[in-house]
């Protein structure tokens, strides 16, 4: 690796959101949470969605956690990205963005679809890196399933 | 070979003294002449896996390729030959650590060797005593005792062993930089404790256990000791009998051999009474439909096909560490930790684990970045084709108790320069700069 692509992997972006997290912090008046842990290194975070009553949408996604720059600024920008999506539609977002990860650098990632977590793509190709960014949008998807569960989501 | 003459004193290197032989050394070992993300690569990961010189991979393939039989069995000329070369490693491998050969019990990992005393005492606590004797039996009331900055290796199976047996499992604290209390011991090591199973040489902080003082106690209480030696036998000498420890356990691919491959020493009366691990062939003397007579030590503990072309390897990774000599490689990486400890320490925003620079630290440090996640600086690191260890370190209670859930670990052996520690040193002071935008 050289200096451009150190650069690449750690894209201005994601040291920015490692810095100046959004959505850190768990509310008191969220929906569902799931807390998941990397084994490998034991990061773990907390993803709490918050649906909107009147929509039924996601209002909002805040988490808490401990874990490296990529894997903070990877909760930080899929908080950015939630806003007023219907579940379904986060969870086709989810399944790209770990197509994305999965690829080894081969697949662009979509900006439609992830809007700045794009700047995440040059993770794909450090594969012992890809858990870090992935471990909150597992969080997230598994917070999902417990919303579209017929019995009732876990209590915050 | 030139003379060596290191010093504690970071501060007074001789680095043009060393310099030469360190250099030739470097010549055996293939591995360190590669490139990595376009830089020669700095392997500071030693503490986890040493590199191989050309001499063990050498003696591997020899007898891979000329040597092959299988040992213990057999008439023809490979077989006695194998065997000879086979018994005649473990011969040289007890030799380096003041053992008599029939003290010393091939495993796969230092891992295994732990588990195969574990397992001893457990099954004996079963009811498969040998010769009648009580000594491996284990019950409630009876306690087992670690330290809180355990390898996991070193802690889960006396865990495991507590919960088959009802014993109980106790820990000698650390304090909150790491250091053991042992103020605590007499009051952890008592009448109850059968086991005191403890670190000659701490992986992450690289401290040095008193092992006499803890021997002592554990003798006074007639507790069992094992010690953890992977990180002490393969980088100072080690005289099993004059620690006067009962069992020790070390891996040998971190002291230059391959992968695959432990030792357990157990002293011999111990040995002799220690109901056996695994079970097969091999470890047998006269078998009958019901039931079996064991072999006596090593060999009871040797079930199934061995490890034969790694213990021949490992025996030759010894000789090539004996040629060196342990005193002046013990010496090299004293000074080397010293040098990491004092870099280190003068890097704003670092944190050292572990004792301060000037006190007694094999060649090995751990530090935490504030502000920045294990992972990211060992990314920083490779980046500049500098191999170092993050993460937990295999010791999850001690991190814990230190207030951190990862840090990094550079570690040296016999082939690392001055200079690549100064690399590191210099590249962990970037570290903070590129992630967070502070001064250096």
């Amino acid at each position: 690796m050289t200096a451009a692509e150190l650069g690449a992997l750690y894209q201005q972006l994601i040291l920015d959101h490692a810095r100046e997290r959004h959505g850190e912090g768990l509310q008191p008046t969220g929906s569902v949470q799931s807390r998941q842990v990397n084994p490998l290194c034991g990061d773990e975070v907390t993803v709490q969605l918050t649906v909107d009553p009147a929509t039924g949408n996601i209002a909002s996604l805040h988490w808490e956690g401990r874990g490296c720059a990529i894997s903070t600024a990877s909760a930080s920008l899929l908080a950015d990205l939630v806003h007023e999506l219907p579940a379904d539609e986060l969870t086709t977002r989810i399944g790209h963005f770990r197509d994305v990860m999965r690829s080894r650098g081969t697949l662009e990632p979509d900006e439609d679809l992830l809007a700045d977590a794009v700047a995440l793509q040059g993770v794909a190709r450090y594969v012992a890196r890809v858990k870090c960014a992935m471990l909150p949008w597992v969080a997230c998807e598994d917070a999902l399933r417990m919303l579209a569960a017929p019995s009732a989501p876990e209590p915050v | 070979m030139t003379s060596v003459t290191p010093t504690v004193q970071p501060e007074v290197h001789p680095v043009g003294a060393h310099r030469a032989e360190v250099d030739r050394i470097r010549d055996d070992f293939p591995g360190l002449h590669q490139q990595v993300a376009g830089h020669p690569l700095v392997y500071l990961d030693s503490a986890a896996t040493a590199l191989k010189p050309r001499q063990v991979l050498d003696a591997e393939r020899r007898f891979a390729e000329l040597r092959t039989a299988a040992v213990h069995r057999g008439a023809h000329t490979l077989a006695a030959t194998a065997t000879e070369e086979f018994e005649g490693a473990r011969a040289t491998v007890a030799a380096f650590i003041g053992a008599a050969p029939d003290e010393v019990v091939w495993t796969s990992n230092a891992t295994e060797a732990i588990n195969l005393v574990a397992y001893g005492f457990s099954n004996a606590s079963t009811g498969d005593r040998l010769d009648g004797t009580d000594a491996f039996r284990l019950g409630p009331g009876d306690e087992i005792v670690v330290t809180e900055l355990e390898h996991h290796a070193n802690l889960i199976p006396w865990q495991e062993l507590a919960r088959r047996t009802g014993a109980a499992l106790r820990h000698l604290p650390v304090t909150e930089d790491g250091e053991l209390r042992m103020d605590l011991a007499p009051d952890v090591i008592g009448s109850r404790t059968r086991i005191l199973a403890f670190s000659h040489i701490s992986n992450v902080l690289g401290s040095v256990a008193p092992v006499a003082e803890l021997v002592r106690q554990a003798r006074a209480v007639g507790a069992v000791t094992v010690l953890d030696a992977c990180q002490s036998v393969p980088h100072r000498p080690v005289d099993v009998h004059a620690l006067g420890v009962d069992f020790a356990v070390f891996s040998g691919h971190k002291m230059l051999g391959p992968t695959g491959i432990g030792v357990l020493y157990g002293r011999r009366e111990l040995l002799r009474e220690l109901p056996p691990f695994l079970t097969g062939g091999s470890m047998i003397s006269t078998v009958t439909m019901e039931r079996a007579e064991y072999l006596p030590p090593p060999h009871r503990f040797e079930a199934g096909t061995q490890k034969v072309s790694q213990a021949i390897a490992l025996a030759a990774a010894v000789d090539y560490l004996r040629e060196v000599g342990m005193d002046r490689i013990g010496q090299w990486q004293g000074m080397l930790g010293q040098r990491l400890a004092a870099g280190l320490v003068g890097i704003r925003g670092v944190r050292l684990l572990g004792p301060a620079p000037g006190t007694e630290r094999a060649g090995l440090a751990s530090f935490e970045v504030d502000g920045v996640h294990a992972h990211d600086v060992g990314q920083f690191l490779d980046d500049r084709g500098i191999a170092v260890r993050v993460g937990h370190h295999c010791a999850q209670p001690l991190h814990r108790r230190l207030g951190l859930t990862a840090s990094t670990r550079a570690s040296t052996y016999l082939y690392t320069t001055a200079e690549e520690v100064d690399l590191v040193l210099e590249s962990v002071a970037d570290v903070r700069p590129f992630f967070l935008g502070t001064p250096r």
